[in-house]
């Protein structure tokens, strides 16, 4: 390959979007705002330039975001005038799930993983285009680009289709769903200089300001509403913090930082020595927390 | 990660842009179980200093081997299914990014298991470079073998011989040079451009990232170095521009594209371009490319063209140079490798997949089978699981392609199991065969239409299925007089009688039971072609073939009779005696004893024979096609 490592990746993600488009019936983007989402639905875009996308967007909102999370989904769903499907799980929200109450398991498999199996079924989609990477976790290093989901939704390790040259197979029996990633092969590294490289806008959170936080454990929460219990012992304080990663905000540790611009964070990323993960407390439940959850058809 | 703490802004300027600029290497390890394969790469990535504190951390916590207590088990940073931790095995594909100053890297550690090698294919096919393990102790087995011609026959060209365990056999040089001298010898044939062999020891880090004192008779690099600094084969040799289309793109009523990833060469604004499939010519008008447009594009970009003409070009073509065109053909010999539990068989309808295209397809001869150890061409009837063939195929409709050994992306298919939609198998095109242009179909003057008129009837495939002994036969025999005494024309297709001429050859294991059904089929096309009312009579036990049969003939000439009888009480009449035998084990592959019956899902008609008359089930027959000839009628 003759051209620079970015613009091979940002081929080879496109080739694989217009894949599904060409080959799926009802295929739908699962956006979860964060910066990886951000950078998909950007080729994306490309993709289909001068044309739009030619299917939806899908949030799987727990209701516990980030505020600002919310409104740069609804600011960016406005100006690029795509479509949008918010799916809640009111079944959950009817028993009252909450990240504090039910701790990290329950309420990610009750709003996360049982929401987008029911918004796949209600919706009908037969392909999931998602973000994830193979470098984020240990199992999803181990996944396949076309990721074949059973009528449950659940992941089959052992089930994988070989996966050989740019030849894929997009084909789906009755009742099974596949789940694509187009950025398999990208490092939190190649995101970000992207995002860089193409201007590509993403949530503040990102970018450190001072914030009101709690220290739990080893973990920094930011205090993104009124929700947030708080022990008898803690105390809400200003730091200079920033998210590597966004998910729920009780579940999303923040990290000490003054990289306020992308410069800034691409030399922490270099220098990093933990993970990017790290401060996600759903992979740390137990080992094999993400095989586990990925098994129960969590995205 | 791979930097120095506190990088000066230039130098991270610096190293942005090199991480940008450097060539990735994609490479793959491979070899037998337990030769070391995942220990290598988590012993690489601690010891560049490439893994991050709480993943060493989480290795610390969970990965001390059993013995003294204290050593890391490093295979665990790749094997990160819970089964492969369980059994101490790597059952998939893990990929692993790393850098250095001097280089990207994208590693997939693949499964050495028999079981798995599915796996590691998936992993050589887009690798540049393979490192083959070898347990010092052991030698090459099985499975170096194995992987090694599975890496050239996948193209890789560059080899590394990694001879592990070293510090088992006590650093020995001549035990190295006889691993290394029985490879040589052994890949002669292979075709690498270039085999490093390296002694080291994974576990302990010896010659892995640094030069190993232990081992001072070794003059060579450490594996790192190697990595960093292997040349590979310059990426732009001039090639045919190929650009196989993989969507056409509509957006308003205006625009016309044509969106693809540019397979091989270099595509201008103003080139001449052929479609492959039809032959028609037209120019690139326009190339928009993910920042606009652009004038020329090449290979790897994904691009979309506007043409100077309005074509029909769909999925699965190709735009290509007119000087230089691909093949387009229905008949190729390839080569084959086998995945599914469930073997080829020849004669049997699959799905073939290339880059943009798809098709059905099959099997019509496996010349032979390759015997990785040998390299000796053995026959072979069928493919089981991780075998390798070399097959002439014929696909429903012409595909394009180049052979694999020029281009990497236009010679490749996946086989797809129609049933499970598994991916079954890949191939590497060699060839086109050049029967399937030389044989034309004759058209004639008189024509199936004019030949149902004369005889007042309209053709049919009945097509009976169902066990040994359920009364097929019998209803045939009884339905064939009942038409004959209506004046209708008619011929009767029985199993038995057709084995004793046309397929006396054959036996009844799975593969000759689907020549058996496809040779049946085209006979049945030829006597309903003639006009024929066609009754055949065959056990048929599997889905595929009956589809397969179905598929030959028009819609709705294929009728599918299910005669629905329980194994017992087919077992009670046992006309023939069969059952007697074949539960005193002295039949083998005896269809709903030692060999599968697949019940029609949905046939055209169900006959349940307990407790009903031949006669009777025949004027149920009969009465069918009246209301079929009656339709015909209504409709003309």
């Amino acid at each position: 390959m003759s051209f620079d490592n970015l613009r091979y990746l940002e081929s080879e993600a496109i080739h694989i979007i217009r894949e599904v488009a060409a080959t799926f019936s009802n295929p739908v983007v699962l956006y979860s705002i964060g910066k990886d989402s951000s950078v998909l639905l950007h080729l994306a875009m490309k993709a289909f330039f001068p044309g739009k996308p030619p299917f939806p967007f899908l949030h799987v909102d727990t209701l516990w975001k980030f505020r600002e999370m919310i409104a740069f989904r609804d600011r960016t769903m406005r100006e690029l005038d795509l479509k949008l499907i918010v799916h809640v799980n009111h079944d959950g929200i009817d028993q009252g799930i909450s990240p504090f109450r039910d701790g990290s398991n329950v309420h990610t498999h009750v709003m996360k993983t049982m929401a987008l199996r029911q918004a796949l079924d209600k919706y009908r989609f037969d392909a999931a285009l998602a973000g994830a990477r193979r470098d984020e976790e240990k199992s999803r290093a181990k996944e396949r680009i076309f990721s074949i989901r059973n009528a449950q939704h659940a992941w089959d390790p052992k089930r994988q289709r070989p996966e050989m040259w740019r030849t894929y197979n997009t084909r789906v029996s009755a009742g099974e769903t596949m789940r694509v990633f187009p950025l398999s092969n990208w490092t939190e590294l190649d995101v970000w200089r992207y995002i860089q490289k193409e201007n590509i806008a993403v949530v503040p959170l990102y970018f450190a300001a001072p914030r009101p936080v709690v220290r739990r454990g080893t973990t920094t929460i930011m205090v993104d509403d009124e929700r947030m219990p708080l022990e008898p012992d803690e105390t809400v304080t200003q730091r200079m913090i920033r998210f590597r990663t966004l998910g729920c905000y009780p579940l999303t540790g923040a990290i000490e930082s003054s990289a306020a611009t992308v410069p800034e964070i691409l030399r922490e990323i270099v220098e990093a020595r933990t993970s990017e993960r790290q401060s996600r407390l759903i992979d740390l439940d137990e080992a094999g927390a993400m095989e586990k959850k990925k098994r129960e058809g969590y995205f | 990660m791979s930097y120095p703490f506190s990088i000066s802004a230039h130098d991270m300027e610096e190293h942005l842009v090199q991480e940008d600029k450097t060539p990735v290497l994609r490479f793959i390890t491979c070899g037998s179980v337990d030769d070391g394969k995942s220990t290598l790469i988590g012993r690489l990535l601690c010891d560049a200093d490439l893994v991050f504190e709480d993943q060493l951390a989480d290795l610390r916590r969970i990965g001390i081997r059993g013995g003294n207590g204290e050593e890391i088990d490093f295979s665990l940073l790749l094997d990160g299914l819970e089964a492969e931790r369980e059994q101490g095995i790597t059952i998939d594909v893990a990929y692993r990014y790393f850098s250095t100053s001097k280089r990207k890297f994208i590693v997939a550690d693949t499964p050495g298991h028999h079981e798995y090698t599915r796996n590691m294919v998936t992993g050589a096919s887009t690798a540049d470079l393979a490192i083959i393990l070898v347990d010092s102790r052991q030698g090459m087995l099985q499975q170096t073998r194995r992987h090694s011609y599975l890496a050239s026959l996948l193209g890789i060209r560059h080899v590394v011989l990694a001879v592990n365990k070293i510090d088992l056999v006590d650093f020995s040089e001549p035990v190295f040079d006889a691993i290394v001298a029985e490879y040589v010898s052994f890949s002669a044939k292979l075709g690498f451009a270039s085999i490093t062999a390296i002694p080291m020891s994974a576990r302990f880090g010896d010659n892995v990232v640094l030069k190993s004192g232990q081992l001072p008779w070794y003059e060579g690099p450490a594996l790192l170095e190697y990595l960093e600094t292997v040349e590979l084969d310059p990426a732009d040799k001039q090639r045919a521009s190929r650009f196989p289309v993989q969507l056409v793109m509509r957006p308003n009523p205006d625009f016309r594209g044509y969106a693809g990833r540019i397979a091989s060469g270099k595509i201008a604004v103003g080139d001449p371009v052929v479609v492959s499939k039809s032959g028609r010519r037209s120019s690139v008008r326009a190339i928009i490319a993910p920042d606009g447009n652009q004038i020329s594009a090449a290979e790897g970009e994904p691009v979309t063209l506007v043409l100077a003409d309005e074509l029909d070009v769909s999925r699965g073509d190709m735009l290509v140079d007119p000087a230089s065109r691909p093949f387009v053909a229905d008949q190729f010999q390839a080569h084959l490798i086998w995945f599914d539990a469930n073997p080829m068989l020849p004669g049997r309808s699959y799905l073939l997949r290339t880059e943009t295209d798809s098709v059905g397809a099959t099997v019509t001869a496996l010349k032979h089978q390759l015997n990785v150890d040998s390299f000796v061409r053995e026959p072979a009837k069928l493919l089981q699981m991780n075998e390798v063939g070399v097959c002439n195929i014929m696909t429903q409709r012409p595909i394009v392609f180049d052979a694999y050994e020029e281009n990497r992306s236009t010679g490749n298919f996946i086989i797809v199991d129609r049933v499970s939609s598994a991916t079954v198998g890949a191939g590497m095109i060699d060839f086109p065969l050049r029967r399937a242009d030389n044989v034309h179909w004759q058209a004639l003057d008189v024509d199936k239409a004019a030949r149902t008129a004369l005889k007042n009837q309209k053709s049919a495939v009945l097509w009976f299925t169902g066990l040994s002994g359920s009364g097929k036969s019998t209803i045939a025999n009884a339905l064939e007089a009942l038409l004959y005494t209506c004046g209708k024309h008619t011929y009767l297709l029985d199993g038995d009688n057709i084995r004793h001429g046309l397929n006396r050859d054959l036996g009844f294991t799975a593969a000759d039971r689907v020549e058996n059904i496809r040779r049946v089929a085209e006979v049945a096309r030829l006597m309903a072609d003639a006009g024929l009312i066609v009754i055949c009579s065959f056990i048929s036990p599997f889905r595929e073939e009956r589809r397969m049969a179905r598929e030959l003939l028009e819609e709705g000439e294929f009728i599918e009779i299910f005669v629905d009888t329980p194994l017992e009480e087919c077992a009670r009449r046992d006309p023939k005696g069969l059952y007697k035998k074949a539960f005193a084990g002295n039949i083998a592959n005896f269809t709903g004893v030692s060999s599968p019956y697949e019940a029609p899902e949905d046939p055209e008609l169900h006959l349940k024979t307990v407790g009903q008359e031949p006669a009777t089930l025949a004027l149920q027959i009969e009465e069918f096609l009246r209301r079929r000839m009656e339709e015909k009628q209504r409709l003309a």
